[in-house]
């Protein structure tokens, strides 16, 4: 066994050590979230006043379909990856993952996928401009050329997940430390272990559906075309069927997250634990089979209509048995505001301001009004920012003392939560607003109508870009320059077997495994 | 949960990066070259990845047999495989899904079923049927249509045609090759090693036949059936089933070789052969895949 890291590039390039690659993960996505946070700056700013002003219309087209696949595929869920990359092995007393040279594969393959779909943004023709969720015939028959590149890139980037995950559920399922049973694994293993297992189901489904889209551009074939006999229709649904489960494989992770940091915080363990890991099961199940209430607009039958009205309605409830453990776990504990558990406060009223308006959009009859408004887009901001970003940003503050040793500036940390909150509030709140009012979503220009509340949802769209900034400077500085921090528990009331090894947490931990009571 | 006091981690390793970069190359080498550019660069990738790959299994066959795979990596390994299957197992799931959707949903839907009124509106006298041998392009504008129907199907030619029914011997060969591959498990469980390559040589041969009667089924149905991959939506679905199951038949007919001639070599013994098991559990895979192939793209059609 490799003593310590590697020296020069190559520790990055050849390593096979779950916490180098936990890190490479971290800073991929950070950088994507960087570059998809650009994006939207764009948009935000040529949607500042009415008419165009900025850019074109057609790479008005190109911004929100970036900016939707870099933040989705490139930001949120490797940030998730990269966390349990450093900390599933050190959760469950594990000496690294399960496949550790295939490990290094799944994040190395990201930053090709990436450099081939950002280069279509200089290619003739223009990156993708058919929307995140690239709907045929948009993106078949009217597409740039350039799409069979982000086809490929699709592919491998799958790939890429696949392999992550199989390691994920080896790593969980084989390597836990003697006397760590399941019903005895951290929240953020237990969340991890049924992500693992919705990726493994639903990306391949992902590439069969931009399999067709290939065939059907390239080779002739009818699969999204009612001239041979096929269904554009029929895209959306593989589409949402892998598109529903991943927005879970998104928001999963992120409650594992909170479930860490919300006992810490409150100094009581977590309430519910067993409720937590059924209503996870519960909710991965169920996200196999609400897929259409995506496409209530589509001309689907009445009892379609009902039956995937009803069954989305059913995952509040397994959703709201967590928000309310959440709150019974902060029920006369006593509470302190460390950054993380900021960001986690914020999380659970936000989330549930999102899951709501979800729960608004899951009523068919609803829907007809505020489908494909600007009410979606503030709803999936809710559950994709407040929820998974925001899980992300408390996750980092929280475990970065554990990472390198250092401990990151509090007050630092507190003035960015609260620009975040209040940054992503007024960016997204009056969105709602918008959407409600009729303001349809992905077009470039809009009414006059909707000018004040689209001037000041750019404004907090820049202050949020702002804040952003400002986590990677406490970040950067924390790493470089922050308070060398030593003792085991950065928190006094974390729990967990990642907070029994030395800090900075050594480049090998648990080679032998430790006993679990 | 891990039963092992001691775990082995893999020193640095170049492959990964390698492999790595050679599917990077390969998408976009396939990304350029359906759009009319050169082979050349997706063929480099193709030989980036043929190398890494060679390198890294005789890499990981060496580690085992110096004995540094401890049981739980070995565990690992079988999860690996046995999830790795699972998400195959999807990527068909979607394929079949399609058919179902088409050939139940979309196309009563296309002749007027429901009340969607498409075949009044814009496919005028469109009548539903699977195979779907007029296409509603044809219906609407007859020889200028872009997606004509097959002139033939591959399906059930009747009871008197049934041994001259080609995907009737694919069956056979398929569900026969699935069998010898037991048998040699069985044979190595055994310690016998002759009857395990006999039986093991015999399967990669049933895999090859197999292929050959494959490719005998395309080049007659585009040569004498008119059914090709652009026969509307019956030539899309009938072509992308039997070929990504022909591709799978392609791998697994390789990974058998491969395990075929480490087993010449003397490889594997009766409790330590994972690379032959694996192999063996992916060739019923693509069994099973077939049966719902013959099931549903032939009998029930």
């Amino acid at each position: 066994m490799a003593h310590g890291p590697a020296k020069g590039i190559g520790r990055w390039l050849f390593t096979t050590n779950h916490k180098d690659i936990g890190t490479m993960y971290l800073w991929f996505s950070f950088a994507m979230f960087l570059l998809g946070g650009f994006f939207a700056m764009v948009i935000r700013a040529e949607l500042f006043q009415p008419g165009m002003q900025i850019i074109r219309p057609e790479f008005f087209n190109q911004m929100t379909t970036m900016h939707g696949l870099v933040m989705v595929f490139g930001a949120i869920m490797p940030a998730f990856v990269g966390l349990a990359n450093w900390l599933i092995p050190m959760m469950i007393g594990a000496p690294d993952m399960a496949l550790p040279r295939m490990n290094n594969l799944s994040f190395w393959i990201l930053p090709f996928a990436f450099a081939l779909l950002a280069s279509t943004l200089f290619m003739e023709g223009g990156a993708p401009n058919f929307g995140w969720t690239f709907y045929a015939p948009l993106s078949t028959t009217y597409a740039p050329s350039t799409v069979n590149y982000f086809i490929f890139g699709v592919h491998i980037m799958g790939a890429s997940s696949i392999m992550g995950s199989i390691n994920i559920i080896a790593t969980v399922l084989n390597m836990r430390a003697p006397g760590m049973t399941l019903m005895k694994m951290p929240m953020f293993v237990w969340t991890w272990l049924i992500t693992a297992f919705l990726l493994i189901a639903v990306m391949p489904v992902l590439a069969g559906a931009v399999t067709m889209m290939l065939m059907d551009i390239n080779f002739g074939t009818s699969f999204f075309d009612a001239a041979g006999g096929g269904d554009p229709v029929l895209f959306q649904h593989v589409f949402w069927f892998f598109g529903h489960p991943e927005v879970y494989i998104i928001i999963l992770p992120a409650f594992g997250v909170i479930s860490h940091i919300i006992p810490t915080f409150s100094r009581k363990p977590l309430f519910g634990y067993s409720s937590m890991v059924y209503a996870t099961a519960s909710i991965a199940f169920l996200s196999f089979i609400v897929w259409a209430h995506h496409m209530f607009m589509v001309g689907m039958p009445i009892g379609g209509e009902l039956y995937f009205m009803y069954a989305t309605m059913l995952i509040a409830v397994p959703t709201a048995a967590k928000v309310f453990n959440w709150v019974s776990t902060m029920f006369r504990g006593s509470l302190t505001y460390e950054t993380p558990m900021l960001f986690a406060i914020a999380f659970v009223i936000l989330f549930t301001i999102g899951g709501f308006t979800g729960l608004m959009l899951a009523i068919a009859p609803s829907d007809v009004q505020y489908h494909d408004s600007y009410f979606v887009v503030a709803h999936f901001h809710y559950v994709m920012v407040a929820g998974a970003v925001f899980s992300g940003t408390a996750a980092v503050y929280y475990w970065l003392p554990k990472w390198c040793g250092r401990m990151y500036n509090e007050t630092m940390g507190k003035v960015q939560f609260w620009i975040s909150f209040i940054g992503f509030n007024i960016t997204f709140f009056p969105q709602h607003f918008l959407g409600l009012a009729g303001m349809p979503r992905r077009y470039a220009d809009y009414a006059l109508q909707f000018s004040d509340w689209n001037m000041i949802s750019s404004i907090g769209a820049f202050i949020y870009g702002a804040s952003q900034l400002l986590f990677m400077f406490n970040v950067i500085r924390t790493i470089k320059a922050g308070t060398p921090v030593s003792e085991p528990k950065t928190w006094e009331g974390a729990e967990g077997l990642e907070w029994t090894v030395a800090t900075p947490a050594p480049y090998h931990t648990f080679s032998t495994p430790p006993e679990v009571k | 949960m891990s039963t092992e006091s001691n775990y082995y981690v893999p020193e640095q390793s170049r492959l990964p990066i390698m492999a790595a970069t050679g599917m990077g190359v390969m998408a976009y080498g396939a990304g350029s070259w359906v759009q009319g550019s050169s082979a050349m660069v997706f063929l480099a990738g193709v030989l980036i990845m043929v190398f890494t790959l060679y390198t890294w299994f005789s890499t990981v066959i060496k580690e085992n047999m110096a004995g540094m795979n401890s049981d739980q990596l070995k565990r690992s390994y079988v999860w690996g495989m046995s999830w790795f299957i699972f998400s195959e197992v999807m990527f068909f799931a979607c394929f079949f899904g399609a058919l179902w959707y088409v050939r139940v949903l979309v196309l009563p839907w296309l002749g007027g079923e429901g009340g969607f009124a498409s075949n009044t509106l814009l496919w005028e006298g469109f009548e539903p049927a699977w195979p779907l041998m007029t296409t509603p392009d044809m219906v609407a504008n007859g020889e200028a249509a872009q997606f004509k129907g097959p002139d033939q199907n591959m399906s059930f030619p009747g009871w008197d045609k049934l041994f001259s029914w080609l995907p009737l011997w694919n069956t056979v060969v398929l569900m026969t090759s699935s069998v010898t591959v037991h048998m040699a498990h069985t044979a190595l469980k055994n310690h016998n090693r002759t009857k395990f390559n006999a039986w093991l040589g015999l399967t990669v041969l049933l895999g090859a036949i197999f292929l050959v009667l494959q490719v005998e089924e395309y080049i007659h149905a585009y040569q004498h059936m008119g059914l090709t991959l652009e026969s509307g939506i019956y030539g899309t679905t009938f072509f992308m089933l039997t070929g990504f199951h022909g591709a799978h038949v392609t791998m697994g007919t390789i990974m058998l070789l491969i395990q075929f001639l480490r087993g010449l070599k003397g490889h594997f013994t009766h409790d330590d052969a994972f690379g032959f098991e694996a192999a063996s559990w992916y060739w019923h895979f693509v069994d099973v895949v077939w049966v719902g192939l013959f099931i549903f793209v032939y009998v029930l059609a």
